[in-house]
């Protein structure tokens, strides 16, 4: 579900990053003023397209397109040159516009296409139209796809492709006490990473559950702690150690409902007490280590196993 | 029933989260208490809350909620906007009280413990 969601970001980022110059038609057809419009009539059929600048020299003076020459043809006339039939001085984009900025472009006028010239030297480079936009975010999604997929199979794969008698990773995040900005910043990534590997989705939501508890204790009540992560093909290790004011009476915490923490931090919704508790359910194994001014560790651990995967 | 069916049906704001409309929700939950959402909402249920601060957002995320419904008209800060769009997560407000609101969504079938 939340690759779904990042997905879409993505694509949404792409008409920001992407520019003229990489979704349009590198232009090599075009006609010059003077030719007739039945010459401009095998040109469409022949290269099966629906318009084209017209070029006098190297200067854009017009655009000519199946609109005109249906026109044309309507109006019974015999013969007529392009010069006479065509838009003059069409409305040109830059080859390295923001496809964001170009999109406005077709809603406000009413033409299908426009000419793409050089930024530099004025010459014509190419030709847009929506269905060039259309392909080119089509292209670039895929390639982004595609690059996700990689990553998750190099991600799942990697315990499999390493060679070696023990296998971990370590992750660590450094923790701001007080920062609610940050906070649950470490433990949305983590979730990202976790599912990058290819961890079954009950033991990522469990861990989740872990390191958001665990981390929101650290951001609440000490000054700065560390949140380390050990990954192992059987197990998950996480360890969140503190510099605050340490747990008094560690057996007390980790009863449902008790809590010390101040009115503003409970006004947030926090300290209700079931931090510890949760972390609890969710963990295989669970330890607290608390020193009362120096700090508090709080080791989970759980067991993923070999069965089941990929559920 | 999809988020965009509620949305209409009750006629909410949404905040966030334009494109997570399509979202189907079958189960909702309710507290103001984060630790009590994050240990038992159901996973990809609808969160009514008052709560409206930037980590309502990490929350919804650890529990791959459907969404989240601020209600009594509260709209979300602008820093939970934000932090909303980057994570994809879908925030919603009712100009009605919560109680409300979850009765108005369990006649639409949306389940709840």
């Amino acid at each position: 579900m939340h690759e779904q969601q990042a997905q879409h970001a993505k694509t949404q980022e792409l008409l920001f990053e992407l520019r003229v110059a990489d979704v349009m038609r590198p232009q090599v057809i075009c006609v010059r003023p003077d030719q007739t419009m039945t010459e401009l009539r095998n040109l469409l059929r022949e290269h099966r397209i629906s318009g084209t600048p017209v070029l006098d020299g190297d200067e854009v003076v017009g655009m000519i397109t199946i609109a005109d020459l249906i026109a044309f043809l309507v109006s019974g006339e015999s013969e007529a040159r392009i010069a006479d039939k065509m838009t003059r001085n069409p409305q040109m984009l830059f080859s390295d516009q923001l496809l964001v900025h170009v999109i406005r472009q077709f809603d406000e006028t009413r033409f299908g296409r426009f000419p793409v010239i050089d930024p530099q030297t004025h010459k014509l480079v190419g030709i847009l139209t929506k269905g060039l936009i259309i392909e080119g975010m089509l292209r670039a999604m895929e390639r982004e796809l595609k690059e996700e997929e990689i990553r998750q199979y190099r991600a799942s794969h990697i315990f499999e492709d390493l060679v070696a008698e023990y296998k971990e990773i370590y992750l660590t995040y450094e923790l701001i006490g007080r920062d609610f900005d940050r906070a649950g910043k470490a433990s949305t990534q983590m979730k990202r990473n976790l599912k990058r590997l290819g961890i079954r989705p009950d033991i990522v939501h469990r861990l989740a559950v872990a390191s958001y508890e665990a981390e929101m204790n650290a951001v609440i009540y000490a000054d700065s702690g560390v949140m380390e992560f050990r990954i192992a093909p059987e197990e998950i290790f996480m360890r969140v150690r503190d510099r605050g004011p340490g747990i008094e009476d560690v057996a007390r915490a980790m009863e449902p409902g008790y809590s010390s923490a101040p009115d503003w931090v409970r006004e947030m919704g926090f300290g209700a007490g079931m931090g510890i508790p949760n972390i609890r359910k969710c963990a295989d194994k669970m330890h607290i280590q608390s020193t009362p001014g120096i700090g508090t560790t709080v080791s989970v651990r759980i067991f993923t196993g070999r069965e089941g995967e990929g559920a | 029933m999809t988020l965009r069916e509620i949305s209409d049906r009750l006629g909410l704001t949404v905040h966030s989260g334009c494109d997570r409309l399509d979202t189907e929700v079958t189960r909702g939950y309710m507290s103001d208490m984060l630790s009590d959402v994050m240990g038992n909402a159901p996973i990809g249920s609808l969160w009514i809350t008052m709560q409206k601060h930037k980590n309502i957002v990490a929350v919804a995320v650890m529990k791959s909620l459907a969404g989240i419904v601020l209600v009594k008209g509260r709209a979300p800060d602008e820093d939970t906007v934000a932090a909303a769009e980057e994570e994809g997560v879908a925030i919603l407000s009712s100009a009605q009280g919560a109680f409300a609101t979850a009765a108005r969504l369990h006649e639409l079938g949306v389940a709840g413990d």
